[in-house]
């Protein structure tokens, strides 16, 4: 067997209704646990005070964020090397989540902000590669929905992708190239000094875990859907040609 | 029941409060776009293989 096969839409199709109950059975059950864990059962920190409980989603969402473009550059690859539908309508169906964690990281991280910096805003390296991630799912999706010709519109949303990845890594690795701004470096590490205490890395890694799944079980569920969308348009095509 | 979040209250609520609106958001909508294009698909194909009502 080869993961090949899943290029074909029947199987993708047949594989990932077996698969989503589980998937979104798992995902609800981490982020229950995770938030409650973090919320409910987890001390304040000591400089930090009760803020430190938001760590519990903006973490998360800004990790899923970032690996959501890197997963649609994956698929964008898969489908400019070796033009299989099924990925560049993953890729397609990946962008508004992506999108929506890119909001809840910089939602949180301004409510967060506020109290700790001062500001809700800052130009700050991070901040500002964060922004521009965000408009950059905005104009692939706006790409997505201007071309009608499916196979043009994957290969210069491909491109796009591409171009995007930039700052996606960017926006992960920005502390570090830059040095300044009000953003902190990395919390999760797996250096034991660098990392947070493991009193807030275990809620945090399960809400992790639950962000992943949701993720998953979205971007599958809305690729099923966007391959019966393809068929749809060409039955209709077929009917106005017999017409 | 809530824990004691002193005079950070309203961040973290609004926090809590904003990401799981986001993130029931896209759930939903993606739910409801699967359920629509479905719908519509099984309609076109019933109607294309002869099974659709206006076929009867």
């Amino acid at each position: 067997m080869s993961i090949w096969e899943y290029a074909n839409p029947k199987k993708f199709l047949t594989t990932t209704e077996r698969a989503l109950p589980w998937l979104w059975a798992l995902a609800i059950a981490c982020l229950a646990v995770g938030l409650f864990w973090g919320f409910f059962l987890t001390p304040d920190d000591y400089r930090m005070g009760a803020t430190v409980k938001i760590f519990y989603l903006h973490v998360p969402s800004a990790l899923m964020a970032i690996n959501a473009w890197l997963m649609m550059l994956v698929a964008s690859l898969i489908w400019l090397i070796r033009r299989h539908h099924v990925s560049a309508l993953a890729a397609r169906a990946a962008a508004p989540v992506g999108a929506t964690m890119t909001v809840i990281a910089l939602v949180t991280g301004a409510i967060w902000g506020q109290p700790m910096w001062g500001t809700w805003w800052e130009w700050d390296p991070r901040l500002t590669s964060f922004l521009i991630l965000f408009l950059f799912y905005l104009g692939y999706m706006a790409l997505w929905a201007a071309i009608d010709n499916p196979d043009t519109a994957a290969d210069l949303t491909s491109i796009l992708c591409l171009v995007g990845s930039v700052f996606a890594l960017l926006s992960r690795y920005a502390v570090n190239f830059w040095n300044q701004g009000l953003h902190q470096g990395a919390s999760m590490s797996l250096d034991k000094k660098e990392n947070v205490a493991d009193v807030f890395w275990l809620p945090a890694l399960v809400c992790i875990a639950g962000f992943l799944l949701l993720f998953v079980a979205l971007v599958l569920y809305r690729t099923g859907t966007e391959i019966r969308a393809r068929r749809i348009q060409a039955l209709q095509t077929r009917e106005r040609a017999a017409a | 029941m809530i824990p004691d979040l002193g005079k950070y209250t309203d961040t973290v609520l609004w926090s809590y409060a904003a990401s799981i609106a986001l993130l029931v958001g896209v759930v939903v909508a993606t739910l409801w776009r699967g359920r629509k294009v479905r719908a519509e698909l099984r309609r076109i194909e019933a109607r294309m293989t002869g099974k659709g009502p206006g076929n009867a």
